[in-house]
């Protein structure tokens, strides 16, 4: 609980490192042949009116690869790349660096993702959560699946909280990719919830005697193995991913990694609780 | 049983050498020079002869989206709606109407009392498609009218513009000898244009984004250009500039002012043709224009009409030169020069072929990839596929022994069924596709995980091994299906929501769920039925 509100403060008082996906913008990514610093190369830009930008270093070490990020938006943004390309031609020889590539966005488009994006998490969220209920109404009756698809949901919103501070720890850009992550981790986190419910709705139904409580207990414990086993078959594959897939794929594997180990314990910690206490406030 | 198994063991095999076909294009085949894959010549034509289709992230290249700038094209349209209205009402002979355009898009029609009614009727009968933007003001001495495009009009008038340009820059593209671009309207006022393996993103982007508005305009020689750059133009005039030269060592070129006629005479919309001539000696290439009947009468009029005076050429507002007008020029034929090189009239004549935009367009969106990043993309992608997938392969059989091998021959089938429907439905493959397909790995195996475990289960319970099979399917499966239909709806939403990259990972998302439910349930279960079938089953390696 206690994460998730320190996640919400922090997202809102600094605002997560919006890629220019969101943000809007330019970003130019640059390969050198040879060791380059930075102040090299924003000294070389200089003879370009870029307003505010940052440079920095990308990728693994002794890649000499370099992304410049430029926030301002204005007519000539479009040819940015082409005036960058003749200031560094200028400085180093235009056959010593590489403009590997180019991603320019407009504020309105900007604007667009970032609404979309957001939309698109929260509906995700909210159709887990419906499918979850409808699922195990039927079993249980309107309410009790009510219970459910709320615990489901609640969990949902904490990983999705979670692997957003990890990502803003980790100074990671929020591009598309990492919505596409944070999409993926609500379907996938998902998963382990419905196994778990499943097996609380089947040992309802086989044991009659023990109370709510142990019932979740025992079924958490059957399930456990099942549980770890799934999520650890999935992070192995994102280990290799973020390890071996190049700069550009890493911020989705590791949110992704992030994402689905706080799916194995927000299940297990966050939405068997909350079903219970629904459970005994009800029945009071 | 065994009935059963055989059928499936054939169904299956189908589908696996179906699946080899599909896939046949990315090994025979050869990629000739427009980028298209050409089969070895006993390769029969009914069967499948495209490879995989590479994004651009892979493959380099441009995605640009192109905001059309509609205000402009309705604000002209309002101006030729002025003065068709403006020229009704004066053959009708009414008189005290004035009328006159006000913010933009809207007309303000002064009516005198006296002719206020066959005023509105004029409106109704002949401009329905100007409603009013405000309720008319009466006073004593007449009514004032605001009336602006209606609804329906305005739309239309949207669509005609988007799918207008769209036409235009597709005419532009094609002469650019790019393979398979991508051409498409976007939204309601959006084009996007895709460009794979384009090797100058910046002269596309020239070429694309120009409005190429093509105007002849007369130079009055009377006003000081200086002058009037300085305290600005006299009433019926404008002042435009055109460069001089080069420019030296980087610096932009020194701009000359032009005051002229603000009436155009003529426009690039009578161009038929367009063609780079070399020019003589120190004049450079130029571009000779070849107008149609219609143009090349009306270029004879107005230059019998103007011998002596000098005629400006007007691109873009900007004044490319201003010949003096020798003679009569018959023949529909005119020039252009300036300081052009080689490749700049080139792409002149180009946008000039093509013919203009109506309304100016914007870049508001640009993804470009180099081509030795979408490379080193590839191989990045296949290493943490190959890796990922030994690490799970590995892992199943390490813990499952047995159960665990047929699990991943499984894995096997699935990848290959999902690269076959990938090739079969030329969806497009990009970089967090390839991290989809390595992501299905490891969550593929999640089905058989939950089958084991539950066979485990039931055979720890005590049950005979053949029932301990049986129930382990069926109860695993609600919860199979559950997880999968959850990440598939995450996935349909990532497709809606996503552009490019991201919805080819949603493409490998979905199809690799419905590949591993085939794979990972239904053919394990083959194997399974297959030893039941068999013999007595004793015991399972599992």
């Amino acid at each position: 609980m206690v994460v998730n509100l320190a996640v919400l403060a922090w997202l809102f008082a600094k605002g997560p490192n919006l890629g220019v996906d969101f943000a809007g913008g330019t970003m130019v990514q640059l390969k050198f042949q040879q060791r380059t610093t930075i102040p090299d190369i924003r000294q070389a830009l200089e003879t370009i009116d870029l307003g505010g930008s940052t440079i920095q270093e990308f990728g693994q070490e002794g890649a000499f690869e370099f992304l410049v990020r430029v926030e301002k938006v204005g007519l000539e943004i479009a040819a940015l790349g082409d005036q960058m390309k003749k200031a560094l031609s200028a400085k180093f020889g235009a056959d010593k660096f590489e403009i590997r590539r180019v991603e320019f966005v407009g504020p309105k488009i900007g604007e667009d993702l970032r609404w979309r994006g957001t939309l698109s998490v929260i509906a995700a969220m909210a159709m887990m959560g419906v499918y979850i209920w409808v699922r195990f109404a039927s079993a249980f009756g309107a309410k009790f699946g009510l219970h459910f698809g709320l615990g489901a949901v609640i969990a949902l919103i904490h990983d999705v909280l979670v692997t957003v501070g990890a990502l803003m720890l980790a100074n990671y850009e929020f591009d598309l990719t990492v919505v596409a992550a944070l999409l993926t981790i609500v379907g996938f986190s998902v998963n382990d919830t419905v196994v778990i419910c499943d097996r609380i709705r089947e040992n309802l139904r086989k044991i009659r005697r023990e109370s709510l409580e142990s019932i979740i207990n025992t079924s958490l414990n059957e399930t456990l193995s099942r549980t770890i086993l799934t999520t650890g078959t999935a992070l192995l594959v994102l280990l290799a991913l973020y390890l071996l897939g190049g700069a550009v794929i890493r911020p989705f594997a590791f949110a992704l990694l992030v994402g689905f180990v706080s799916g194995v314990y927000s299940t297990i910690f966050i939405a068997s609780p909350v079903i219970l206490l629904w459970e005994k406030s009800f029945r009071r | 049983m065994r009935r059963g198994v055989l059928t499936r063991v054939i169904i299956f095999s189908v589908l696996a050498l179906l699946s080899v076909l599909f896939l046949a294009p990315n090994f025979l085949g050869k990629k000739d020079s427009t980028g298209k894959t050409e089969m070895p010549n006993w390769w029969p034509d009914f069967l499948p002869s495209d490879a995989i289709h590479l994004g651009l992230d892979l493959q380099g290249g441009s995605h640009l989206v192109l905001e059309v700038k509609l205000d402009k094209a309705i604000e002209n349209h309002i101006e030729r709606l002025k003065s068709d209205l403006t020229n009704s009402i004066r053959d009708k002979g009414i008189s005290g109407v004035s009328v006159e355009r006000v913010e933009g898009t809207q007309l303000e029609i002064k009516v005198a009392t006296a002719s206020v009614d066959r005023v509105r009727s004029i409106l109704k009968a002949d401009f329905a498609n100007l409603s009013e933007a405000k309720t008319p003001q009466t006073s004593a001495s007449g009514t004032d009218f605001v009336m602006t495009l209606n609804r329906e009009e305005t739309r239309a008038l949207r669509d005609y513009i988007v799918d207008q340009s769209l036409e235009t820059i597709r005419n532009r593209i094609d002469q650019f000898g790019v393979s398979e671009p991508v051409i498409q309207r976007q939204g309601l006022n959006n084009i996007l244009v895709q460009l794979p393996g384009i090797q100058d993103p910046q002269r596309a982007k020239d070429i694309i984004g120009k409005t190429a508005l093509l105007e002849f305009k007369l130079v009055d020689d009377n006003v000081n250009p200086e002058d009037a750059a300085k305290s600005g133009a006299p009433p019926g005039r404008q002042v435009l500039f055109g460069q001089v030269g080069k420019g030296v060592a980087g610096a932009s070129p020194a701009k000359v002012p032009y005051v002229l006629e603000a009436r155009t005479l003529m426009t690039g919309e009578y161009i038929k043709d367009a063609r780079v001539r070399p020019g003589e000696q120190l004049q450079g290439p130029y571009v000779e224009l070849i107008l149609n009947d219609q143009g090349g009468r009306l270029f004879e009029q107005i230059t019998a009409a103007n011998v002596k005076r000098r005629m400006a050429i007007v691109l873009d507002n900007n004044v490319y030169s201003a010949p003096v007008i020798q003679e009569r020029i018959g023949g529909g034929r005119a020039s252009i020069t300036g300081s052009f090189d080689i490749k700049e009239a080139r792409d002149l004549s180009i946008v000039l072929r093509a013919g203009a935009l109506p309304a100016p367009v914007e870049i508001v969106e640009e993804r470009t990839v180099g081509p030795s990043l979408g490379r080193d993309s590839i191989t990045q992608g296949l290493t943490s596929f190959v890796v990922g997938g030994a690490l799970v392969v590995l892992f199943m059989v390490a813990y499952y022994k047995g159960a665990g091998l047929v699990a991943d021959v499984a894995l096997v089938f699935n990848v290959l069924f999902m690269a076959a429907v990938l090739a079969g439905f030329q969806a497009v493959l990009t970089l967090p596709g390839i991290a989809g397909i390595v992501l299905t790995l490891g969550m593929a195996v999640d089905a058989n995980v939950l089958i084991n475990e539950r066979i485990r289960e039931e055979i720890r319970a005590g049950r005979a091994v053949r029932s301990a099979i049986e129930a382990g399917y069926q109860n695993a499966l609600p919860a199979i299906l559950d997880s999968n239909i959850t990440t598939f709806l995450s996935g349909v939403i990532l497709f809606q929501f996503g552009t490019g990259p991201i919805k080819g990972f949603a493409v490998t998302l979905c199809i690799g769920i419905l590949t591993t439910v085939i794979t990972a349930v239904y053919l394990t279960r083959i194997y399974y039925d297959y030893r039941i079938g068999a013999r007595r089953l004793e015991r399972i390696s599992i």
